[in-house]
């Protein structure tokens, strides 16, 4: 057995007390310990995502107990790539972190960081639902630690809000394993595929209920309006490396929606059958409006990228609820694009702040290090936009391209294309307020100057941009790869068997094995 | 016996909602744990009722209940049980830090968000 995949969880469960109780009041040590942990689990994770290029798909069984009695890991192309982003993504965060000092105005960051690693790594690779909830669980309690790290009224408030919420969003969780469980017997994502496939047709109203309810969860996890209460308040206020790492978080949703709706209740199966299309879809258009529209209503630059983190959510979302081929790979595309673009903003919000003082959209004295970070604004806004030449733009255009044969075609074209009008017009009228309009505010006399931000947040903002253009030059290999993920996911099958029929301690060998 | 675990199970869940809307972080909290509490059940219940039956094999026994759920309560309960913990911390520390316990937001000034920020 390969016992590489349960690294990306293994590395940073170990790195992050080893930081707590060895290196508790030392920055630079836990420094280095965070940034080796993280570059480790790149390799990992680079090192998974080669394995299963091809299509294999690897399955890790916890302590040889075969699947539907153990916990299983499975690494098939969606998880690796999500694991392989999430660590990319890790890393210049963490650059961020600490390039900008935010790591050192509060305590135990570092070892927060890497829980939350752990987290989302364990949702991503899991392959049986409850595992899912307890990954869900240990990454939203470290995302609480580090969603109020440095303190601050606002952000305790904020906290309290994003706490409640994520509280109310798990009890429904386990209330939709609890009759899911009630009416299968299983909890194994795979055996669960080929349970609910065999329940008649009379007998499916707990399996329905149950369907939508983890449908409910999903979207508050990726903040489908009317789901999305708990996000522009909570990533406002928490740190800006915070709020960067965040923007996996709500990826996480999708992917769970992705797995759970292709493998479980695939389109085609007649109990779920218009789930998507009745009850997705619109809800995904309708946070693609709201939250473009939030772009160019908001006050604030961080209030700004939040909404613009709801409305890039709502764009996968759509391309989600299509659950075609062409649909799922235009998401993936999209879900790589607006995680690297989201998190690149809300970085690019901390190096106005530490330049400038506030993040208010109002015209006052030129921020420290004006040229520079005005520049990665436009290239991320750009991005976020979706205009071209970045891949904001690509993506769109797949979505669009995806969705021409949709009954609901003229709907999803008016909502993304006007919505991207809107988001322009925005991020125009944010970047001109503070970049440009600065220069005919003669600043007091007395005012201090700030400081520039740190060369080494630039670097790690750059990175992230750096990211965005390559995924916007390699679209072709990266979109091909996605379509063969997308291939994957609506021919379940292999991963079911490999799941199900591999054996583990106590089966009873099949006739033919040793 | 399943109408009086499914008639406390909508109970806790009624009470657990109301008190979830009252917008004060004291009731919200308490609300919650009643949430909390009901999906307890819930979960137990999902293995089917059986009264007096064994989880594990034992030697003469024909009727055995369903351990799963038992497994999965248990964990249920401290995860719940943790995160009440942390949200009565943070909900403490708002609190005290702006004497307000308000859950949801307050209209605040353009003045009064900039110096919250830091």
């Amino acid at each position: 057995m390969n016992h590489w995949i349960a690294a990306p969880i293994i590395l940073p469960a170990l790195v992050a007390p080893f930081i707590v109780l060895a290196a508790r009041y030392h920055i630079g040590i836990q420094r280095v310990l965070s940034v080796a942990g993280v570059l480790g689990l790149i390799a990992v994770a680079f090192g998974l995502a080669l394995q299963a290029f091809d299509g294999t798909i690897t399955l890790y069984q916890m302590s040889d107990w075969s699947a539907p009695f153990g916990i299983v890991l499975v690494a098939d192309r969606l998880s690796t790539m999500m694991v392989l982003l999430t660590a990319v993504l890790a890393l210049f965060v963490l650059l961020y972190a600490i390039g900008s000092g935010w790591d050192n105005r509060g305590w135990h960051f570092h070892a927060l960081y890497q829980f939350q690693l752990m987290g989302i790594m364990g949702a991503f690779l899991t392959g049986d639902l409850f595992n899912l909830f307890v990954f869900f669980e240990v990454l939203l309690i470290a995302s609480y630690g580090l969603m109020i790290h440095a303190g601050g009224n606002a952000r305790l408030k904020a906290g309290v809000q994003y706490v409640l919420f994520n509280l109310i969003g798990s009890t429904l969780f386990l209330f939709a394993l609890g009759s899911i469980y009630a009416e299968t017997g299983t909890l194994n994502m795979a055996d669960l595929a080929n349970r609910v496939a065999q329940i008649g047709p009379e007998a499916t109203v707990g399996i329905r209920v149950a369907a939508v309810l983890l449908l409910l969860v999903f979207a508050i996890k990726a903040a489908v309006v009317p789901l999305h209460f708990w996000l522009p308040s909570s990533y406002a206020e928490a740190p800006a490396p915070v709020a960067a790492l965040f923007a996996i978080m709500t990826k996480v949703g999708a992917y769970a929606i992705i797995r759970v709706y292709t493998m479980i209740f695939p389109p085609d199966l007649a109990a779920t059958a218009g789930l998507h299309g009745y009850w997705l879809m619109p809800a995904a258009l309708v946070s693609l409006a709201i939250g473009m529209t939030g772009v160019l209503a908001a006050k604030r630059l961080d209030r700004l990228v939040a909404f613009s983190v709801i409305g890039s959510m709502g764009m996968v979302m759509v391309s989600i609820a299509l659950f075609t081929p062409a649909g799922i790979a235009a998401a993936l595309y999209y879900i790589v694009h607006s995680t690297l673009a989201g998190a690149a903003l809300f970085l690019i919000a901390d190096l106005v702040r530490t330049g400038r003082g506030s993040l208010t959209l109002t015209p006052q004295p030129v921020l420290a290090g004006n040229a520079l970070t005005a520049a990665m604004f436009f290239v991320g806004a750009i991005a976020m936009a979706g205009l071209p030449p970045l891949s904001g733009f690509l993506g769109k255009l797949l979505v669009l391209n995806a969705s021409y044969d949709s009954p609901q075609m003229v709907w999803i074209w008016a909502v993304v294309l006007g919505s991207s009008l809107i988001s322009i017009v925005g991020f125009s009228r944010a970047g001109s307020i503070l970049f440009w309009k600065a220069h005919s505010v003669t600043p007091e006399e007395d005012a201090e100057a700030l400081a520039r931000p740190h060369a080494l947040s630039y670097v790690a903002v750059g990175g992230l941009v750096t990211l965005l253009i390559a995924h916007t030059v390699f679209a072709g290999p990266v979109h091909s790869y996605t379509t063969t993920m997308a291939a994957q996911l609506f021919a379940p099958q292999p991963y079911i068997s490999t799941v199900v029929d591999t054996p583990g301690k106590l089966s009873i060998p099949k006739t033919g094995d040793h | 016996m399943e109408f009086l675990v499914a008639s406390a199970i909508g109970i806790l869940t009624a009470g657990g909602i109301y008190l979830t809307l009252r917008l004060r972080t004291f009731p919200v909290i308490l609300g919650v744990s009643l949430l909390t509490y009901a999906v307890n059940v819930f979960l137990f219940a999902s293995g089917r009722l059986t009264v007096g039956a064994p989880p594990i094999l034992q030697d003469g026994v024909s009727t055995y209940t369903d351990p799963l759920p038992q497994a999965l309560v248990l964990t249920a309960i401290v995860i719940s049980f943790g995160m009440t913990a942390v949200v009565v911390m943070i909900g403490l520390g708002a609190f005290l830090g702006s004497d307000d316990d308000h859950v949801d937001d307050q209209p605040q000034t353009d003045e009064d968000r900039s110096e919250g920020a830091s």
